[in-house]
């Protein structure tokens, strides 16, 4: 097998002042091209996690490793440069920069790493005709490829959040409760989009919700709770 | 680093309205600024122009500053005159290229009588060595021929030929006019912006004349004398209040500073009108710089207005900042990004404001002429000002600094997941 693409071990991290550990993680690995559910109810240390793969937090101590960089020994704005060049995040809502285009957000982290950028670029097509190609393919009618961000319905904006997840190729998509914000019929299109785009471009996807009924289509299903081993005090969200 | 800058116009562009209304606030404080600035340059080139090319001003022994007051600007009185005999004696010394003779003490409607003799139309010089012209008419020539200035001519609507009474003392007293004695304008001089535009001009004769039936400073009950028999007395002035002098070559002006200060019959100073007007400025001086700091504390308020707007949008903000850096920005970039929006707006004000300050100052010229008698021309920016300006920036960079900084803690804090 490969080397895994995220990669955890004996981590655990605790906010400053706090007592006690909020995060404790013995091993947690994700393979290559892997679709993931992470099941994290609020309170079990989900938002912690993120920022720890997002590399805006610093473990405590033990290692985490994306695609084979170990972000510990890593200064902040490599970390920063990484999560540019490997990670695209999709939040729970307001994904979208208000004032820009919906071309624009869809661009932005090729703004941010050349890496992406050449990525974007790779079969040939200009940037904004590949930022154009994933919003076609994630139903998104080409009249609103100019329109301001701010002007769309939530499912609109969440489908933008994900052609900006996954442009550039980044190889992990991190996406935190994508769905949570729309009714249950958009929930599952929504995620069939995603996941077919994320085998399109070969993505490791990494997706994380309360909701168990969303987690049949995985390949796997990691329960946070049961994975942090840290004392659960609902402290951290 | 290019991005960050059309992101944070963007930004700016999309909140136009409050960040627009911060802007004009700054635009104001600028033109503020760079309006008082620009007059406080004026009234002292309006200053310093008052007189030109004179070497020296002489009067009855009394501070410097006071005989400028009266002999250049007429505000104020002499404590004593100069006897006819001294200023015939220094007039013929053979340094002195011209005098002037200066006789004040009345008024018509509320505008200084100045008595004086032909010789003043061709010496007399002000601004960059300008000398007197005529807008129309001529010099006196009679004895009861008068020659005003062109703000006289203009606020009271004379034109040559026009009678005129003038008026014993400042005019503050009733039934102190000279009303058997009237006066005919001969003359109108053209704007000079300095007091010769206030003042009505006369001979010395003539204010011999009008002071014939009159001792200690009032009409000599029953006894008058006609305006048609002052000639058959002797017009000579007794004494003049100041005199001012040319001389033939500038390299003796300390020599004859002190021959005029040692001057044994009678106390006399002579005074160096250039560094006169320093010291008088000086005292003036106190005021335009107060003026100078109100208007500098207006712009440290508009951006602190500035900043609060900037700090107050921060907290709605959260939620984007944390997008802008998940998708890979560093919080150093945050920092560049809300800072770009201080200076946008900084910039965009400070040349509003310049805007702001040709625009009024071209309309408002004319009423400033004639109400302060302060010339406004239309100049390109000059080098204080461009100091002022710099400073302008300077410190608008600073206060920028601050929601930048603010951002960048933010963005430290949050992570990728606001706190709301």
């Amino acid at each position: 097998m490969a080397s895994p693409v995220i990669d955890i071990e004996q981590l655990r991290f605790r906010y400053s002042g706090s007592a006690s550990d909020c995060l404790h993680i013995e091993r947690m690995q994700v393979a290559a091209g892997e679709r993931i559910f992470l099941h994290g109810p609020s309170g079990s240390g989900k938002s912690t996690l993120l920022g720890l793969l997002g590399g805006v937090l610093t473990p405590s101590c033990g290692t985490i490793s994306l695609l084979g960089h170990e972000l510990t020994q890593m200064r902040a704005t490599a970390r920063d440069r990484l999560r540019a060049d490997c990670v695209g995040f999709i939040f729970q809502q307001f994904n979208l920069i208000p004032y820009l285009s919906l071309l624009d957000n869809v661009l932005l982290p090729c703004r941010f790493s050349a890496l992406r950028r050449g990525q974007a670029c790779i079969s040939g097509h200009h940037l904004e005709a590949e930022a154009g190609r994933l919003l076609d393919h994630l139903d998104i009618a080409p009249e609103l490829h100019k329109r301001a961000a701010s002007r769309l319905s939530v499912g609109q904006q969440q489908r933008v959040a994900a052609a900006r997840a996954l442009i550039g190729r980044p190889g992990i998509v991190i996406a935190d409760e994508p769905t949570s914000a729309l009714d249950a019929d958009r929930q599952f299109a929504f995620l069939e989009l995603l996941q077919k785009e994320c085998s399109a471009s070969e993505t490791t996807l990494l997706f994380v919700s309360h909701d168990h009924r969303l987690a049949a289509d995985f390949d796997r299903t990691i329960e946070l709770a049961t994975l942090n081993l840290a004392p659960t005090n609902g402290g951290a969200s | 680093m290019r991005y960050l800058f059309s992101m944070a116009w963007h930004s700016a562009w999309n909140r136009r309205f409050t960040l627009g209304l911060t802007l004009l606030s700054i635009a104001l404080s600028v033109t503020l600024l760079l309006g008082v600035e620009r007059i406080r340059h004026d009234a002292r080139q309006a200053f310093a122009q008052s007189v030109s090319g004179t070497d020296l001003v002489i009067g009855a022994r009394t501070s410097p500053v006071q005989l400028m007051l009266y002999s250049v600007f007429h505000i104020g009185e002499a404590t004593n005159n100069i006897h006819w005999q001294a200023y015939q004696e220094i007039a013929a010394n053979p340094t002195v290229a011209w005098s002037i003779p200066i006789s004040l003490g009345d008024s018509h409607r509320g505008f200084p009588v100045l008595g004086t003799h032909a010789g003043y139309f061709e010496h007399f010089h002000y601004g960059n060595r300008q000398s007197l012209t005529f807008e129309t008419g001529k010099p006196f020539d009679g004895v009861f021929d008068t020659v005003i200035g062109s703000e006289v001519a203009a606020s009271l609507g004379y034109h040559p030929g026009d009678h005129i009474v003038l008026t014993h003392g400042a005019g503050g007293l009733t039934g102190q006019d000279h009303n058997d004695k009237p006066f005919v304008v001969t003359g109108i001089l053209a704007p000079t912006g300095t007091p010769v535009d206030r003042t009505v001009h006369v001979s010395l004769e003539a204010i011999e004349a009008i002071h014939l039936d009159w001792q200690g400073g009032a009409r000599m009950p029953g006894f008058e004398i006609p305006a048609e028999y002052v000639r058959k007395f002797d017009l000579t002035p007794k004494s003049v209040t100041a005199i001012l002098i040319g001389l033939k070559s500038r390299a003796g002006v300390f020599r004859m500073q002190r021959l005029v200060n040692d001057y044994a019959d009678e106390p006399l100073l002579a005074v160096l009108p250039g560094v006169a007007l320093d010291q008088l400025w000086q005292v003036v001086g106190a005021a335009e710089h107060a003026f100078l700091a109100v208007s500098a504390m207006v712009v440290v308020v508009g951006l602190c207005g500035l900043v609060a707007v900037i700090l107050a949008s921060l907290n709605e903000r959260r939620r984007e900042l944390a997008i802008i850096r998940s998708v890979g920005a560093r919080p150093a970039d945050i920092f560049v990004l809300l800072t770009a929006e201080g200076v946008f707006i900084t910039l965009s004000g400070i040349l509003l404001g310049i805007a702001l300050l040709y625009g009024i100052s071209a309309a408002m010229a004319p009423l400033i002429q004639g109400h302060f008698g302060i010339a406004i021309t239309p100049r390109p920016v000059s080098l204080d000002e461009l100091w002022l300006i710099a400073a302008i920036i300077g410190v608008s960079l600073l206060a920028s600094l601050v929601p930048g900084y603010g951002a960048y803690r933010m963005s430290l804090a949050d992570g990728l997941t606001p706190r709301i």
